[in-house]
C-alpha cells in the first residue's frame, strides 16, 4: 500500500516536474546536422538559459515517418527539403518550409590522405571497400550515387560500395577503417574529429543535384513559443555563422565552389 | 507471390545464415553446454556469464565491437589478414560469425538444461556398464537430451533470423551478401514503401509465430505429469 502511494507520489512529482518549463522544445535533426547543430543549441541556451532544447539526430526519411506518426518533435531539420515539403502539404506543419542550408558531398578516408583524392581515384584497385549512405533512402546517398554516374564511374566503383544507414553511420564505416574510403557531408567531415587524418577532398556540386536541405516547425508545435524563437534564431547570425563554419551553403550566399 | 527479387534473395540469404548459424553452434555449442552441465570448475560461473552475456547486451553493443575488432586494426581484422581471409565486415562470413556470437546463448542454455535434466544416474550406469565417456554420451546423453536439441535448434534458428541491430552495424547492407529479410524491411519502410514492407513483414510474423507455436504445442514437458 505504502509503495503505491509512493508510487504515485513520485508520478506525480515527474509530471510537475514535465509541466514546470512550459517552455521546451524537441528538435529532430539530420545526422549531417550533428556537430554544428550541437554548437547552435549551446549557444541557444546560453543566451536563454530558462528554455529546455532536446535534440534527436536520424536520418530524414526515418523522422519524416515518425512525424506523420506522431512523433512528439517540435521542429524537424531535414537533410533534403522533399521531405518537409511533403509534411507540410499533408498537414503536419505549424509554419512554412524554410531552407535552411545547402550541403556538400566530400571524399574522406581514415588511412589515405583524402585532400588529393579524386572519384576517380576510386577506381583504383588498392581500394576495395567505398562507403556511402544508403540511396534509396538518405538524401546524402542519393547525391553520391547521383556524382557517381554522373562522372561516369558507378560501374566501375559500385562492387565496392558499401551503404550506411545515415550518413554518420557511413562515417563510422569509415572511421573504423572498414571501408578505406567514403563519401561523406563536408559538414562531418570538417568537424575537428574527423578533421585529424588526411583531410577531404569537395565532389564537385555540378555532379549532382543540389542538397537542398530545409527545416519546419510541426502541427504540434504550433501554439510554442520557444519554437517559433529557436527557428527565427536559425536566421541570426550567430547560428549562420556557426553552419558557415561546418561547410553548409547559406540561403542567400553566393555558391562557391 | 507478390514478393520481388530482392525481397526473395533477402529471404534466400536470411535462411541461409540462420542455417549455417544454427549448424556452427550445433557443433561448438554441444560441447560447451555439456561442460556447462557436468563441470564443478569455478570457472563454469563466468563461462555461463558470457555465453548468455548476448542476452543482455543491446544489439549495438555487440554490433559495435565486432565493427570495431573485425576492421583492420582490430584482433579479428588482424588474424583474418594473417591467414589471408581478407577483411570480414560486409561479408556473408563476417555476418556469420557475428550471429554465432549473438545467437549462442539461445542453444547452449537450453542444451545446458536438457543435459543437467538428465541427471548422474544414467550416466554412472552406462559407466558400471563398461561404457567409455564418448560412448556415454552418443548412446545415452545424446537421445535423453533430443528434444532439448530440437528446441534449441529451433530458437537459434529463429533468433538469427530475427537479427537486425547486430546485421545493420557490420552489414553495409548489401544485396545477396549482408542484406537480409530484417534490413530489407527497414530499408522499405525508410524509403516509404509501406506495401513492400507489410509484404515481408507480414511474413515474419507468420514465421515466428508457426515457429513459437510448434515448439510450445510439442514441448517434451508434456510426456510426463509431474
Amino acid at each position: 500500500m505504502s509503495f503505491l502511494k509512493h508510487l504515485l507520489a513520485v508520478c506525480a512529482l515527474i509530471t510537475t516536474v514535465g509541466t514546470a518549463h512550459a517552455e521546451k522544445i524537441t528538435i529532430a535533426a539530420a545526422a549531417d546536422l550533428k556537430f554544428a547543430m550541437d554548437d547552435i543549441v549551446t549557444t541557444f541556451k546560453k543566451a536563454n538559459p530558462a528554455d529546455e532544447v532536446d535534440i534527436t539526430y536520424g536520418s530524414s526519411g526515418k523522422f519524416h515517418t515518425q512525424i506523420q506518426q506522431g512523433a512528439p518533435y517540435d521542429l524537424f531539420f531535414s537533410a533534403d527539403i522533399g521531405f518537409p515539403r511533403e509534411l507540410a502539404k499533408s498537414g503536419f506543419a505549424a509554419s512554412d518550409v524554410k531552407p535552411y542550408a545547402v550541403g556538400r558531398i566530400v571524399l574522406w578516408s581514415n588511412s589515405l590522405d583524402a585532400s588529393k583524392m579524386t572519384l576517380a581515384g576510386l577506381s583504383d584497385p588498392k581500394i576495395t571497400r567505398v562507403a556511402i549512405a544508403n540511396p534509396k533512402h538518405a538524401p546524402y546517398g542519393k547525391r553520391a550515387e547521383e556524382a557517381l554516374r554522373a562522372a561516369g564511374l558507378w560501374e566501375k566503383v559500385e562492387p565496392k560500395l558499401v551503404y550506411g544507414e545515415s550518413i554518420a553511420h557511413t562515417a563510422q564505416f569509415v572511421q573504423t577503417g572498414n571501408a578505406q574510403v567514403g563519401i561523406l557531408a563536408l559538414s562531418l567531415a570538417i568537424n575537428p574529429e574527423l578533421a585529424g587524418k588526411g583531410g577531404y577532398a569537395l565532389i564537385p556540386d555540378s555532379l549532382h543535384a543540389p542538397l537542398e536541405q530545409g527545416f519546419v516547425i510541426t502541427k504540434r508545435a504550433a501554439g510554442n513559443a520557444l519554437a517559433k524563437r529557436f527557428a527565427d534564431y536559425m536566421g541570426s547570425k550567430t547560428a549562420r555563422a556557426v553552419m558557415a563554419k561546418y561547410g553548409f551553403v547559406l540561403p542567400g550566399d553566393v555558391v562557391s565552389k | 507471390m507478390l514478393l520481388s527479387d530482392s525481397d526473395l534473395q533477402a529471404i534466400w540469404l536470411t535462411v541461409k545464415l540462420s542455417s549455417l548459424v544454427t549448424l556452427v553452434l550445433l557443433l561448438i555449442g554441444t560441447p560447451i553446454a555439456w561442460w556447462l552441465a557436468r563441470t564443478r570448475s569455478w570457472l563454469k560461473g563466468p563461462i555461463g556469464a558470457v555465453v548468455a552475456l548476448p542476452l543482455v547486451l543491446p544489439p549495438s553493443v555487440l554490433g559495435f565491437y565486432m565493427l570495431l575488432a573485425m576492421g583492420p586494426h582490430g584482433p579479428i581484422g588482424h588474424l583474418t589478414r594473417v591467414l589471408g581471409i581478407g577483411a570480414l565486415p560486409f561479408t556473408f562470413w563476417g555476418l556469420a560469425l557475428a550471429s554465432v556470437f549473438y545467437s549462442m546463448p539461445f542453444m547452449i542454455q537450453p542444451l545446458q538444461n536438457a543435459f543437467e535434466g538428465i541427471g548422474d544416474r544414467p550416466l554412472e550406469v552406462a559407466a558400471t556398464l563398461r561404457a567409455s565417456p564418448l560412448d556415454t554420451f552418443f548412446t545415452v546423453a545424446l537421445p535423453l537430451a533430443l528434444p532439448g536439441f530440437i528446441s534449441a535448434s529451433i530458437l537459434t534458428f529463429a533468433h538469427t533470423v530475427g537479427e537486425f541491430g547486430v546485421v545493420l552495424m557490420i552489414g553495409g547492407n548489401l544485396p545477396g551478401v549482408t542484406r537480409v529479410a530484417s534490413v530489407q524491411i527497414y530499408d522499405h519502410v525508410e524509403a516509404l514503401e509501406y506495401a513492400d514492407a507489410h509484404r515481408l513483414a507480414a511474413i515474419m510474423l507468420v514465421f515466428s509465430f508457426v515457429v513459437l507455436l510448434g515448439m510450445y504445442a510439442w514441448r517434451p514437458g508434456t510426456k510426463k505429469t509431474k
